[in-house]
């Protein structure tokens, strides 16, 4: 077992080392992260795993890549994608520029699912996706654009019930297991790395995702994102969270009005 | 031992179902009676296309206040707490709930195990567990855990259940203090305080 105190240590080390600033995140998601990765990586003690991550930047990176959670998929809850699709899209259709942010991207899933809306509504030309999160290796993956063929039967039914009619596999190019997504879709994304602990805002978005990013962080961190979140939206610009999150109860909630059941809020103050 | 753990209250109590389970919260849940001391969790594997109508569904089966958890919801005891559709449900040190959505465990998200570990870490000896029917190995290990913390855990009579693999798992493996039926399941918890 590995007791708080550990944990705060190697907390430590991560901030005074690198400048990755954990001590906000959920601290029993994070807990498990580490444990987890204790046995995964089969240190014989926590001061095994703490030297491995103070001395060796190539463990870093996979320390921090496995701390923190890159689970995602594309179309996930179609109800969402079918909101954006009919609620949102057609009010940016008037815009003669759209800027889209997926903060906390992952492995870009999210971001390939958005640029196949906004072609379909005949937006993807006028529209720039920037894509971030704070593990390097993970926007290599968006950069590629590749994801495994096994999961493109799910992603096919997720986005027929997003409202889309196309064959989903027009969009990509099957080889040796592989999907690999059409350029023209991955031209308009602009990855960058971001962390939400620590970077500011870059720029000024009609549309913010950050979907199943903040469940990791506390109530505190949380309020200090949507702070961002807030000051990088223009007006009548939307933030939309995950299906379990919220702007109840955060310092921003006056700022935003929900617009359905989905979990998609307009900016109006 | 034995002494200690009638002393120690209980506040917080999980339960972890599978397949077959649900029939046992519909007999189990309309027994408990109003204004119980603690919190109860519920966590049941579930296909995650289905909408959230199995709180509504479980709510109305009870006096006790039943709703699905959102992040960060606070822990308040009277209250049943649903774990969300395809997210792994924790409990932080401030009794507060977390929600994640990393890699499945046993195959499920949520997990019972996650949920499991998780509480014990937190309500230690004052933890109580509920292991109902399932086909999946899902909860053994986290009784385990509860139980090398100090907490109580109970077993599914596995003759009185649908899919009698997983509360017989959990026996099998030695992480059980009392095995159940649904009658005795809900004297024992209306007694909890």
């Amino acid at each position: 077992m590995i007791d708080e105190e550990e944990i705060d240590l190697l907390l430590n080390d991560l901030f005074d080392l690198y400048g990755y600033d954990f001590t906000s995140y959920s601290r029993a998601s994070l807990k498990r992260r580490i444990v987890r990765l204790c046995s995964l990586d089969k240190f014989p003690s926590f001061a095994e795993l703490r030297y491995h991550v103070k001395t060796d930047p190539t463990y870093l990176k996979r320390f921090v890549e496995e701390i923190t959670v890159n689970v995602t998929e594309m179309f996930r809850d179609p109800s969402f994608y079918k909101s954006l699709r009919d609620d949102i899209l057609p009010i940016f259709g008037t815009k003669p520029f759209i800027r889209i942010w997926h903060a906390g991207c992952s492995t870009g899933e999210e971001v390939f699912s958005m640029a196949i809306l906004l072609k379909e509504a005949n937006l993807l030309k006028k529209s720039l996706l920037y894509a971030t999160d704070l593990n390097p290796s993970v926007l290599d993956n968006v950069r590629r654009g590749i994801f495994p063929l096994t999961q493109m039967k799910q992603y096919s039914e997720s986005y027929i019930s997003s409202g889309g009619i196309n064959d989903f596999s027009t969009y990509y190019t099957a080889n040796y297991g592989q999907a690999k997504f059409d350029r023209e879709l991955s031209e308009k994304i602009i990855i960058s790395t971001h962390n939400l602990v620590s970077d500011s805002s870059f720029n000024e978005f009609d549309l913010i995702v950050c979907r199943n990013v903040l469940i990791y962080f506390d109530k505190d961190l949380q309020d200090r994102v949507l702070k961002l979140f807030d000051a990088s939206l223009g007006t009548l610009g939307y933030l939309a969270l995950g299906t379990k999150e919220t702007l109840k109860f955060s310092a921003v909630q006056n700022k935003f009005k929900q617009l359905n059941k989905e979990k998609i809020w307009k900016k109006i103050a | 031992m034995e002494e200690d753990r009638l002393e120690t209250s209980c506040q917080l109590l999980v339960i972890g179902g599978s397949a077959g389970s649900l029939d046992v919260l519909f007999k189990l849940l309309p027994r408990l009676k109003a204004g119980l001391t603690f919190p109860i969790v519920v966590i049941l594997h579930r296909r995650n296309s289905v909408e959230s109508f199995l709180a509504e569904l479980l709510a109305s089966k009870t006096v006790l206040p039943t709703r699905e958890v959102d992040d960060k919801d606070p822990v308040v005891p009277g209250n049943i707490y649903l774990a969300p559709a395809d997210y792994h449900l924790l409990i932080e040190k401030n009794r507060t709930f977390s929600l994640d959505y990393s890699e499945k465990v046993n195959f499920s998200r949520p997990s019972i195990d996650v949920t499991f570990e998780s509480a014990s870490e937190i309500y230690g000896k004052a933890l109580v567990a509920l292991i109902l029917s399932g086909a999946n190995e899902d909860g053994t290990q986290g009784m385990l855990c509860i139980q090398k913390r100090g907490g109580r855990t109970i077993a599914q009579k596995p003759e009185s259940a649908q899919m009698p693999f997983m509360p017989q798992n959990a026996i099998s493996r030695g992480a059980v203090n009392y095995i159940l039926d649904i009658e005795q399941m809900s004297t024992f918890i209306n007694e909890l305080t």
